[in-house]
């Protein structure tokens, strides 16, 4: 049916105008080497040292899986002995079945206490490993340099943290258990051979034809499974298109088209599924064949052994059990090579994070920017760029005193952002300083810098939470009254009321339920509350409607009222209103004053001015997009 | 988002935790069954494999018990060595074909139940796709996107499975213990009944077992998701986090997320494993009641040693089916929840579709009204968000709706191709109702330019086509030429093969409109809506767009949505809009002489700072 299906859809792409030239869906996904080798032993030196602080726990559960494995061959040896005491021609051994009996008891306890135990302490342990290996990169990413986050997906580093970390679990309770696999393996075989060498042998023989089979089947079924995997995860990427995308595609009326095209990707998911099946279940008649094989083995030879007396009839059953555990460890053992591969393939991807170098740090006798601050900031002879060759400050010194407001004005690529992200510290200076209240950000802590430095971002950015926790964020002694009166201050409290819970009203997704001014009206009350010294608004007022800009205007006062603010802004209204203006071309100052001096200057700044746009946004975009080739931020 | 969408709600946690606890839903059931039986040839191969292999199954352990019979007689000196040895060969060629062909029955079983459940979540699949790209715009506004791609990934999964793991097994068990019960008890009573002694317990623990996973593991889930979000925001938000150097409190909010998870990862484990070393044991149990019993009846000769090796033999073949009593039960509780779910999601009714006798649109005049239109979404308490609003626009000229946010103008936007349907009133082509006339056709024929559209991560010439796939490569380079983006492309490493949206390279804001703008240019729409759509554009390439479109479009009407005045004065009408309403409508000269709000507005855009006041009067 599916064949039938397949070739009618080939036939259709060929002549049929329905599959147009120009339509995907879905066409792309994260891909990423799924296996490395299967063994790398930096990389388990660098698992071992997460597994380390748990090695009681690793040496309780291998010493308790071993009793668990102990008794499993113990228990057919139980049966033979019962059964052989039981058949003595001699008369009953009543005692021996007692016997028999007691140790039958015990193997059984044991077997119950030792799989608790090492269940349990597996478990617990590999999990624990997975949450601190996880906490170790989250940690790590909280300090790697800003240009590291920057130029890393999101997405990239979420599949660190969940996937990667995720296959190092796996790999770790499998690990334990291959142990255990491997013990039960050559259990198996010493005791066969232990009971009867010859008979031991012959049954063995079958062993190797599996192992064989095993390998040769391995690396094609694995190919089908990765295939298998890939469909499924182009078709789930096919459908997350559709749902996000879904306004565009009504309205663009791309329906038919779209579901065709899905179609096919189902389609193809549906067949790499079945030849998947068909490839795990092949093993199926193999391994049983194989399993038939031995007993009728067991029972000819170990029959006629029994027949001529050579051996009891105890272990001829004792061998028929142990055949039925035979083949579990080679299966197992045969997928812990991939779960091995996988998780060295992780590890590397793990280990890349955890190896970014930490750019910025705190000096080891680093000092505390006291709250008492005076709150001034000086550039001296300042030189920097995110590729030392290629600065894009160069030799800047200015100086903003303690409450003033200065504006930092400048086309794009002309190094507002990146001054404004040197007085917070998130990159170091190539040459020159930054001082911030007459000391060298290099010699504070960056915590009690931060403390001092608030910065208001052009993309408001808000957590899942309530209006509340958002304003507050990780002042989380800021009490309600201080939350409510900071949002009054920058004129949110009104839209704020009018929402269905209030300062307890749930937002979405980063604020979704929001339009983008009560958003950045909220991260002006978060910066008010933050209560820094310093204050630095880097395009907070940009893609804001004038409605909101209104607002915005006022906020801004109550925000920059007894604090230093350094503003990048777009609007002529909000550089106006600076105490002074520098403006920025090419990394250099080059014009500084108010704004009745810049414009009696008659310099760039009062040639943008004259353009008579409302904003800096509205000069033509050549001129930016032309920066914005040459590579630079600002 | 525009603030006049409504706000979304998702599917609530703790009401699908319940769900699955009480894993009511028969008739789900039932539709997931039929939905089976469509593929009638697979269902009766892999029920019919499963029949056979589970009697080739039960009679392993009655060849291994014969044989070890055989071998036993020969000693008892009944029959000749030769005999015995022949009868031996032939037990164990019978174990062996027998062994195989359960083998490849299995396998059969097996690969038939997978088919069948991979069969089933393809009609799903195109099902649920089919109806997700149908739904209406209101129904989007309501369900979280990530909510329905769960939908099609787990839920689907979850009535994936339901063949294989719920019903074949089902089968599979009731056969191989009821004839296994039967032939055991038959044979011998005492021990048949301690053979099957662990039955019940295991069955009962397993299913207990599974089903206070299933419902720890939705809470897990749940926790493990706020662990990701909390990670999550915290990477795409670290230039928020880093400007309040709060990564201290950012570790403890992972740490809480993270120790809540481990709780109950750690509880799991307490669950699971005291379980399943519960019934091992109670399996070794009923191995040593069956082998007490069984040696003491070999000593007082009432069975043979073989009768005591199928015994056992049947016990080690019977242990691990049972043990899958609980994943059973688990796969028919969430073959329950998450179909009910999808069929949720299936029975949708699609709201805006074609009346019956819809006709195709035939634009003859090409002129757009609206007439005392009146719109309200659903389920946001009915407040209306427009009113009365009424307004004509003819071929080539351009309209103009200006307004705070939250006054209804994208809404406006929306009504025209039908992405809502007014509440009150009616919107006209040419004077027919645009409800009578074919979706399809009204699309085409009306292209609202969105202020954040989506990008298909796809090529660049791909999404300027979207539309209309199959247009030629002059055309898409016009569309791109007019949207003042074509230079742009020229200037990119990989030029219109440069693949863009969500994972490819990353345009700014304004590039992103204008290839939206293209986008739409390609469809030679009668009407075309810009719903605040240049926003992000620099005032002076906008101009040169407008004036490339306006040169192109003289047989169509525009509607211009902006904040910017600059985008929109030279319209031949201009509407103000606060609160649903039309408050004041005319071109920007006697909007101006009205000095009212618009020119207000005007005051404040163009000379900033001096007069806010009166622009205040009419802010939200």
């Amino acid at each position: 049916m599916a064949k039938e299906h397949a070739s009618e859809l080939e036939t259709e792409s060929n002549d049929d105008g329905r599959r147009p030239p120009r339509a995907v869906v879905g066409s792309h996904r994260i891909e990423e080497e799924m296996f490395g080798r299967a063994f790398d032993k930096n990389i388990i030196l660098r698992i071992w040292a997460f597994v380390r602080p748990y090695r009681a726990m690793v040496v309780i559960s291998v010493a308790a899986l071993l009793i668990f494995i102990g008794t499993q061959l113990l228990i057919p040896l139980i049966i033979r002995y019962a059964i052989d005491h039981a058949m003595t021609p001699a008369g009953v051994d009543r005692s021996a079945l007692l016997t028999a009996a007691g140790a039958f008891a015990l193997a059984i306890l044991g077997n119950f206490g030792a799989s608790y135990t090492q269940q349990t302490v597996v478990a617990k342990m590999a999990v624990n490993v997975l949450f601190d290996i996880r906490r170790a990169m989250f940690g790590h990413l909280q300090k790697v340099s800003l240009s590291f986050m920057d130029k890393t997906e999101v997405g990239r580093l979420m599949s660190r943290l969940q996937g990667d970390v995720n296959s190092i679990h796996e790999f770790l309770e499998t690990s334990v258990y291959s142990v255990g696999d491997i013990a039960l393996l050559f259990g198996i075989v010493f005791v066969m051979l232990c009971l009867d060498f010859r008979l031991g042998l012959l049954t063995l023989s079958v062993l190797p034809a599996l192992l064989i089979i095993r390998i040769v089947w391995l690396p094609r079924a694995r190919e089908a499974f990765m295939a298998a995997r890939e469909t499924n995860s182009v078709v789930n990427g096919a459908l997350a298109e559709a749902i996000q995308g879904v306004r565009t595609v009504q309205s663009m009326d791309r329906q038919q088209v779209n579901f065709i095209l899905y179609d096919d990707k189902a389609h193809a998911d549906l067949r790499a599924h079945l030849i998947a099946a068909r490839y795990a279940q092949v093993m199926v008649p193999i391994v049983d064949g194989l399993t038939g094989l031995a007993m009728a083995v067991v029972i000819v030879a170990g029959g006629s052994m029994v027949m001529n007396d050579r051996i009891d009839v105890g272990v001829l059953v004792a061998y028929l059990f142990y055949i039925q555990r035979f083949f579990d460890p080679i299966r197992s053992l045969t997928l812990q090579y991939s779960v091995m591969q996988r998780a060295m393939a992780s590890g590397r991807r793990l280990t890349d994070v955890l190896d970014v170098k930490i750019e910025v740090q705190d000096k080891p006798d680093a000092r505390v920017l006291s709250p008492e601050t005076d709150g001034s900031v000086e550039f001296r002879d300042v030189t920097f760029g995110y590729n030392p060759n290629h600065p894009v400050l160069r030799n800047i010194s200015f100086r903003v005193n303690p409450g003033e407001t200065v504006a930092l004005v400048g086309p794009t690529g002309s190094g507002k952002s990146s001054a404004m992200a040197l007085v917070h510290r998130f990159y170091d200076v190539q040459r020159g300083q930054v001082l911030i209240g007459g000391h060298d950000v290099r010699d504070l802590t960056q915590e009690s810098l931060g403390r001092q430095v608030a910065m208001v971002l052009q993309e408001p950015f808000l957590f899942t939470g309530t209006v509340f926790e958002n304003i507050r964020y990780y002042k989380t002694e800021a009490t309600r009254d201080k939350v409510i009166e900071a949002a009054k201050a920058v004129g949110a409290h009104d839209f704020i009321m009018s929402l269905a819970n209030g300062y307890e009203a749930q937002l979405g997704e980063r604020g979704g339920n929001l339009s983008l001014g009560q958003r950045q009206l909220i991260s002006f009350a978060r910066a008010l509350v933050a209560d820094a010294k310093i204050l630095v608004l880097d395009e907070a007022t940009a893609n804001i409607d004038s409605y909101t800009e209104m607002l915005i205007q006022n906020a801004l006062r109550k925000l920059l009222e007894g604090r230093t603010g350094l503003v990048i802004a777009h609007r002529l209204a909000t550089i106006r209103g600076a105490d002074r203006i520098i403006v920025l071309q090419n990394g250099q100052v080059i014009e500084t004053g108010n704004h009745d001096k810049l414009m009696a200057m008659g310099g760039l700044y009062s040639k943008l001015y004259n353009l008579n746009y409302a904003s800096f946004d509205d000069l033509p975009e050549e001129k930016l997009d032309t920066t914005a080739l040459a590579g630079s931020r600002t | 988002m525009s603030s006049d969408a409504v706000g979304t709600t998702s599917l609530n946690s703790s009401a699908r935790v319940e769900a699955a606890r009480l894993g009511r839903g028969l008739s789900t059931l039932l539709r997931i069954t039929r939905m089976n039986l469509r593929h009638p040839w697979q269902v009766a191969f892999a029920i019919g494999s499963t029949l056979i292999a589970v009697i080739l199954q039960l009679l392993i352990p009655q060849l291994l018990g014969r044989a070890v019979d055989q071998s036993q007689t020969a000693i008892g000196g009944s029959v000749t060595g030769a005999a015995a040895e022949r009868a031996l060969w032939i037990s164990a060629l019978m174990l062996l074909a027998v062994s195989a062909l359960r083998g490849l029955f299995t396998m059969a079983q097996n690969y038939f139940a997978e088919a069948v459940g991979h069969q089933v979540a393809y009609d799903l699949r195109l099902a649920c796709y089919d109806k997700i790209q149908r739904l209406s715009f209101s129904f989007h506004d309501r369900v979280h996107s990530g909510d329905l791609i769960t939908l099609g990934m787990l839920d689907l999964d979850g009535v994936r499975m339901y063949f294989s793991t719920a019903l074949v097994r089902a089968l599979l068990l009731t056969m191989l213990i009821g004839i296994g019960a039967y032939t055991m008890i038959s044979t011998d009573p005492v021990l048949g009944v301690a053979a099957l002694s662990f039955v019940p317990f295991v069955a009962w623990r397993s299913s207990v077992t599974q089903l206070r996973l299933r419902a720890t593991w939705l809470d897990l889930q749940e926790r493990l998701s706020v662990l990701s979000r909390v990670m999550e925001e915290n990477l795409a938000g670290i230039r928020v986090v880093r400007a309040f150097s709060a990564q201290a409190y950012e570790m403890l909010k992972f740490d809480r997320a993270s120790k809540n998870a481990l709780d109950l990862a750690h509880d799991q484990v307490d669950v699971y494993v005291p379980n399943t070393s519960a019934m091992t044991l109670s399996f070794f149990f009923a191995l040593g009641l069956v082998l007490w019993i069984g040696c003491n009846k070999l000593i007082a000769g009432e069975i043979r040693v073989g009768t005591l090796t199928t015994f056992l033999a049947f016990m080690t073949i019977l242990q691990m089916p049972v043990r899958q009593v609980g994943l059973m039960v688990n796969a028919f509780a969430r073959a329950s929840t998450c179909g009910s779910r999808l069929f949720g999601l299936l029975d949708q009714d699609i709201t805006i579709r074609d009346a019956p006798g819809a006709r195709p649109l035939e634009i003859s005049g090409g002129t757009l009204r609206f007439d005392n239109v009146s719109f309200a979404y659903s389920g946001t308490g009915n407040s209306a968000v427009l009113k009365n609003i009424t307004f004509e626009a003819r071929r080539g000229e351009t309209i103009a709706i200006v307004g705070p946010p939250g006054s209804g103008k994208s809404t406006m936007a929306h009504l025209i191709p039908r992405f809502y349907d007014v509440t009150g009133g009616t919107i006209t082509l040419d004077g027919k109702d645009i409800r009578g006339v074919t979706l399809a056709t009204l699309r085409k024929a009306i292209a609202v330019v969105q202020q954040d559209a989506f990008l298909f991560t796809t090529t660049i010439e791909n999404n300027i086509a979207y539309g209309d796939p199959w247009a030629k490569e002059q055309r898409i380079e016009r569309a791109s030429e007019s949207a003042q983006l074509h230079n742009y492309i020229l200037g990119l490493p990989a030029g219109y093969e440069t693949v863009v949206g969500e994972r490819g390279a990353s345009l700014s804001g304004g590039q992103r409109q204008r290839l939206t703008i293209a986008r739409t240019m390609m469809l030679r729409p009668s009407v075309v809506v810009f719903d605040d759509s240049t926003a992000a554009i620099d005032a002076a390439t906008e101009q040169r767009i407008r004036a490339t479109i306006r040169r192109l479009a003289k047989d169509r009407v525009t509607i211009i949505i902006a904040h910017r005045l600059s985008s929109l004065m030279h319209a031949d009408q201009i509407l103000f809009v606060d609160n649903g309403e039309i408050v004041e409508r005319g071109t920007h000269q006697e909007l101006l002489a009205k000095r009212g709000r618009y020119k207000a507005l005007y005051d404040l855009q163009l000379r900033p700072g001096d007069d806010i006041a009166i622009a205040y009067r009419g802010a939200p």
